[in-house]
């Protein structure tokens, strides 16, 4: 019997979750609990309509069909997923900035700012990014060791429970349910779900490495798996805490006062460095040769790119508390090894932008490596940026203003996402053994609308970061403040519709996007002008139009 | 000696000189003679596959 053992469990699972609601301590666990039993029950409504008592293997439908004997099933979901949390992410972006400009726009209680900010980060670090990085790390592990997936249907867990942990995590902000530590505010029983379901994940990546018949490992392997270690260790470290009852969705943290905050700022930088940087490098290192047709520029530098991001990027968390209470050495310490990021950050985009030398008219002909070097470019932009604030004097003006959002959004737009579009432009027409995408065209019209989108956005944020950062510390000769924090906030109102703006031409270009996938995923094919130079006009048209 | 005093000190020495003398392995590893070519070959494995 077809998921025979899945149904059993999903239904369990619902059980004690109908169980937890009913024992519930305080009303927001109950809500959560009825939250993850309806989706449990519905998963395991959909596993029971598509169970056959067939014998295994009779019938698989299309989208879970294997290539070549790679397993793609989870892959293809994983394309999909990306693409959806993506637009739902980039529109709780669009609506946050709004109810930044617009405060009446904050919906009491669910739909409060203090809930959709970390429901906005949230759908694009964890749910967007999240799913583009197993997405691809299945994709790139699979080809570069000529291997297929470890561990059969474990991969589809992997997805299906990430994408629960999504669910559970995003409900839970929105009923007011937070740990109140950024990037890591699910509560202790979401944390240790997905720490099942990150061993999962572990296992099925380093299981299909030891299987691999490459007797290399790929250097994109090693980011990938750079990135799973390191994620694991830092969201069990960070999550450390002791739950007030089993029932209850509120939880203490295990550690107190400044050792708190570094060990949140240890996990929330490095949240940054490995699974937002590390990660997507990975991606680079294995989509920019394949687009490009060409290996890496320097594999040895590659190799130095990593070992000097991995050893760098843990010590650089204590810049986010620059004049705190945290000791004056961890401070400068957290500054020299930011400093000393520019080696990798360097490096490695010089090894992306090279990677094409020589295949420069590329760019002209071919958007979606257009998309990926505009993403390397960011990559060397945000990481050069980075640096700079961490310096102490720099960020003594920088800190807690939109300076620090503009660059979060340089690096999360330019740099994640578009390495992201790329690889899903690649990887869609494969995957679905199309001979292109549904539109050149598209492409071409996502890149400018995200471009814009991310210079507007990061402009006004530079603007009205200093101008912020310059009222807060303006004293009048008396040594009195000259603003008060009133006036600063109302300051930012014309910068923070521009920045709505942004974010409207970012979500745009993501519709886009998925409109350009779908038609593809369903096989159509817009009759358009090949873009200029790709064809090469035989004499005979040059003469009839004359 | 308090723990803290202690890894803290352990860090700035022992470990710091560890780190770096790993790091600096690493750097004459990847540009020994002769990596050249294994460097290669390792470039193209992405290229090999469909």
């Amino acid at each position: 019997m077809r998921f025979g053992t899945e149904i059993v469990l999903v239904g369990l699972a619902a059980f004690a979750a109908l169980a937890a609601a009913g024992l519930a301590q305080d009303s927001a666990f109950q809500a959560h609990m009825w939250v993850l039993f309806f989706v449990l029950l519905g998963s395991a409504i959909v596993l029971m309509r598509n169970t056959s008592f067939a014998p295994e293997g009779a019938a698989s439908i299309p989208l879970k069909a294997d290539t070549d004997g790679y397993m793609d099933g989870p892959i293809r979901y994983g394309v999909i997923a990306t693409t959806f949390w993506g637009v739902v992410g980039f529109l709780v972006g669009v609506i946050v900035a709004l109810q930044l400009a617009y405060p009446d726009l904050n919906i009491e209680p669910w739909f409060n700012f203090g809930r959709t900010r970390p429901l906005h980060t949230s759908a694009v670090i964890f749910a967007f990014g999240g799913n583009a990085l197993i997405a691809t790390s299945f994709y790139v592990v699979q080809r570069t060791s000529r291997a297929r997936l470890f561990g059969g249907n474990l991969a589809w867990f992997v997805f299906w429970g990430y994408q629960l942990f999504i669910v559970m995590a995003a409900t839970g902000y929105l009923l007011g349910i937070t740990q109140s530590r950024e990037y890591a505010e699910p509560e202790w029983y979401v944390d240790l779900f997905l720490t099942i379901v990150w061993v999962a994940y572990f296992i099925v990546f380093f299981g299909t490495i030891m299987r691999r018949k490459e007797p290399h490992i790929y250097v994109a392997n090693w980011f990938y798996l750079s990135f799973i270690v390191t994620i694991a260790m830092l969201h069990i470290v960070n999550n450390l805490a002791v739950p007030v009852s089993p029932f209850g969705s509120k939880s203490y943290s295990l550690f107190a006062g400044v050792q708190d905050a570094l060990t949140q700022w240890w996990y929330g930088h490095n949240a940054v460095g490995f699974f937002l940087t590390a990660g997507f490098l990975g991606m680079m290192y294995y989509f920019i040769p394949k687009q490009a047709d060409r290996p890496v520029y320097s594999y040895r530098l590659s190799i130095i790119h990593f070992w000097a991001l991995i050893f760098l990027y843990i010590w650089a968390g204590p810049h986010h508390l620059h004049y705190t209470a945290l000791p004056d050495w961890a401070q400068t310490l957290g500054m020299v090894f930011s400093i000393m990021l520019w080696m990798p950050s360097w490096g490695g985009m010089i090894n992306g932008l090279m990677t094409l030398s020589g295949a420069w008219d590329k760019l002209r002909t071919d958007p979606i490596i257009r998309m990926m070097v505009l993403a390397v470019a960011f990559y060397g932009m945000s990481t050069f940026e980075g640096p700079l604030m961490s310096i102490k004097a720099v960020n003594s003006l920088s800190h807690y203003t939109d300076w620090t959002i503009g660059h979060v959004h340089s690096g999360a737009l330019g740099w994640v996402g578009m390495i992201t579009f790329g690889a899903l432009y690649y990887l869609v027409p494969k995957l679905w053994h199309r001979e292109r995408l549904y539109s050149l065209r598209l492409v071409t019209w996502h890149f400018w609308l995200a471009t814009l989108g991310i210079v507007v956005y990061a402009a006004v944020m530079w603007v009205s970061g200093i101008q912020q950062g310059l009222m807060w510390r303006e004293y009048d000769s008396q040594g009195f403040l000259v603003y008060s924090f009133a006036e600063t906030v109302a300051a930012m109102h014309p910068y923070y519709v521009l920045r709505a703006l942004g974010g409207v031409l970012f979500l745009l270009g993501g519709i886009v996007m998925a409109y350009n996938l779908a038609m593809t995923i369903l096989g159509h094919q817009r009759e358009e002008e090949p873009i200029g130079g790709t064809v090469v006009q035989p004499a005979a048209t040059i003469q009839n139009a004359g | 000696m308090e723990a803290y005093t202690a890894l803290r000190q352990f860090a700035d020495s022992w470990g710091l000189l560890a780190m770096t003398v790993f790091f600096i392995g690493v750097v004459i590893f990847a540009f020994r003679p002769g990596s050249k070519k294994s460097a290669e070959e390792a470039a193209r494995i992405p290229l090999k596959d469909d």
